[in-house]
């Protein structure tokens, strides 16, 4: 899977999760603000990116960090290339 | 002590969305019961026709409410959105600490429960359970979820006794109203279709398993040919106000809750005894202040079963003689569990504000045990001013809520 392969994917995760339309998946958009997202929403975030890539985020520290979908584009990208076998279950 | 009145009603039901269409279906001698083809998956489960809500929608909620509702909740709120609608209370009422919300569930999700458990059983690990699971699997889902949606501020109850709640929750909603708590309640019940819920009844053989191939044809209140129960779903919300508020506003009021009781038999947690019955049925008269005379419409609980029917019967035949028109509206509905003792007093205003009251679906040959009250069979077109409607739970919990026509 490619780094434009894995925004994507999560990009589509995530609008479909959530209900949200993927013009709204900026890397600027702020998940509280811009996508009305909270912690609860978070944790689900978690399991359906955890299944989808087959890594886990769960006790992951920089995953609190994460504000913007920019953020987690990079988090997934970092999470991506650290473990290389990890491969989507999609 | 405050009057309690009724000034908006929502129903989801096997008919579908609106109260509009539960009047027409029943008007009409629909049946909502149909085959279930999955149910004949499920090892040892006799029945396999229940009452199904048809489609619904649930995209009118925001997802931000929606996420933590399993059906049961779905079903609670497009119901209130259709009785807040009539009763026509704005966001300032609904969240000014005034209204308070009394609705409940026989239990939580079971379908979110079946998937929590699916997972978690799946090597005992809660590692992919999602965190809205559990606020469908609460026993105060239905309450919750509602008054997260409409911003209620006031006093929020669950009060759950099984197939009584529908009828709980209207009157504790209406006491608390009476000693004023509260200036309005939403209130009612719902619940949602699963075979644990069938199997429940399968398993205490109070199920009707006859009629799997005619399912329209059961179940049969009253009847000779009775088998059971037939497991339904849906929600009925009312809004209930005390008479001073809805007047200042000038609300359109559509009944009046005269009276209510609230009584256990404990001589059987699954068995009815028509004693108790008729007790409960009296203390809602005594808290009306009317005698048995005065109620021209029952709008019985009875849901098929053979002890079940026979025990109400004998009690509103004790109590009332052969004077007041009987009937049960689970022929055509199915029992809606802790959605159905609201549904079937909204049913039995809107009959009252018609002027007509429908007939028992499904009641061909009255039962020799089912003898000495007035059941009716065809509609009856009369006006009735004041009405009982009974609701009775496993656990032995009687409910009874004496209702009068405005105006009257």
């Amino acid at each position: 899977m490619t780094d434009l392969e894995a925004i994507q994917l999560t990009n589509e995760l995530l609008a479909e999760e959530f209900e949200l339309e993927l013009d709204q998946m900026k890397p600027e958009a702020l998940f509280k603000e811009d996508l009305e997202l909270d912690s609860l929403d978070a944790v689900d975030m978690v399991i359906v990116l955890e299944q989808a890539f087959n890594f886990k985020i769960k006790k992951d520290e920089a995953f609190k960090k994460i504000r913007s979908l920019g953020n987690l584009h990079d988090f997934v990208l970092d999470k991506k290339n650290e473990h290389p076998t990890a491969v989507s279950n999609t | 002590m405050k009057r309690v009145v009724i000034t908006g009603m929502g129903a989801v039901s096997p008919f579908g969305t609106g109260t509009d269409s539960l009047m027409k279906s029943l008007s009409a001698g629909d049946s909502g019961i149909r085959s279930m083809d999955d149910f004949a998956q499920i090892t040892g489960l006799k029945p396999t026709i229940a009452g199904k809500v048809p489609d619904y929608n649930a995209k009118s909620i925001p997802r931000k409410f929606r996420r933590t509702m399993s059906p049961m909740s779905i079903f609670a709120t497009l119901a209130a959105q259709e009785a807040i609608s009539q009763a026509g209370l704005n966001k300032d009422i609904l969240s000014g600490g005034t209204t308070g919300l009394s609705v409940s569930s026989t239990v939580g999700s079971v379908q979110a429960l079946q998937s929590f458990f699916t997972t978690f059983l799946n090597g005992f690990s809660i590692e992919e359970i999602k965190a809205t699971e559990f606020f469908k699997i609460m026993n105060h889902s239905c309450a919750a979820n509602l008054a997260q949606c409409f911003e209620i501020t006031g006093r929020v109850m669950a009060p759950s006794a099984a197939c009584s709640t529908g009828c709980q929750t209207i009157g504790l909603a209406a006491e608390a109203i009476a000693i004023g708590k509260q200036d309005i309640m939403l209130c009612g019940g719902a619940d949602e279709l699963h075979p644990l819920t069938v199997g429940t009844f399968d398993i205490i053989q109070a199920a009707s398993t006859g009629y799997n191939k005619q399912p329209t044809s059961t179940p049969r209140p009253f009847d000779r040919d009775r088998d059971g129960i037939v497991c339904a779903e849906g929600a009925g919300i009312l809004v209930l106000e005390s008479l001073d508020s809805a007047q200042e506003r000038g609300a359109d009021i559509l009944a009046e809750i005269i009276g209510f009781s609230s009584t256990a038999d404990p001589s059987n947690l699954a068995s009815p005894s028509s004693a108790a019955i008729a007790r409960c049925m009296q203390l809602a008269l005594d808290d009306a202040g009317i005698p048995p005379e005065a109620v021209q419409y029952v709008n019985a609980h009875a849901t098929g079963t053979k002890l079940g029917d026979a025990a109400e019967n004998s009690a509103i035949a004790s109590l009332f003689g052969s004077k007041p028109l009987v009937s049960s509206l689970k022929g055509h509905l199915g029992h809606t569990m802790a959605a159905s003792g609201a549904l079937e007093t909204i049913a039995t205003v809107l009959m009252m504000n018609n002027g007509l009251v429908v007939p028992t679906r499904n009641l061909i040959n009255i039962a020799p045990d089912c003898m000495g009250s007035r059941h009716i069979r065809q509609i009856e077109r009369q006006p009735v001013s004041m009405a009982l409607k009974n609701s009775f739970a496993l656990g032995g919990i009687n409910t009874s809520i004496i209702l009068r026509r405005d105006n009257d």
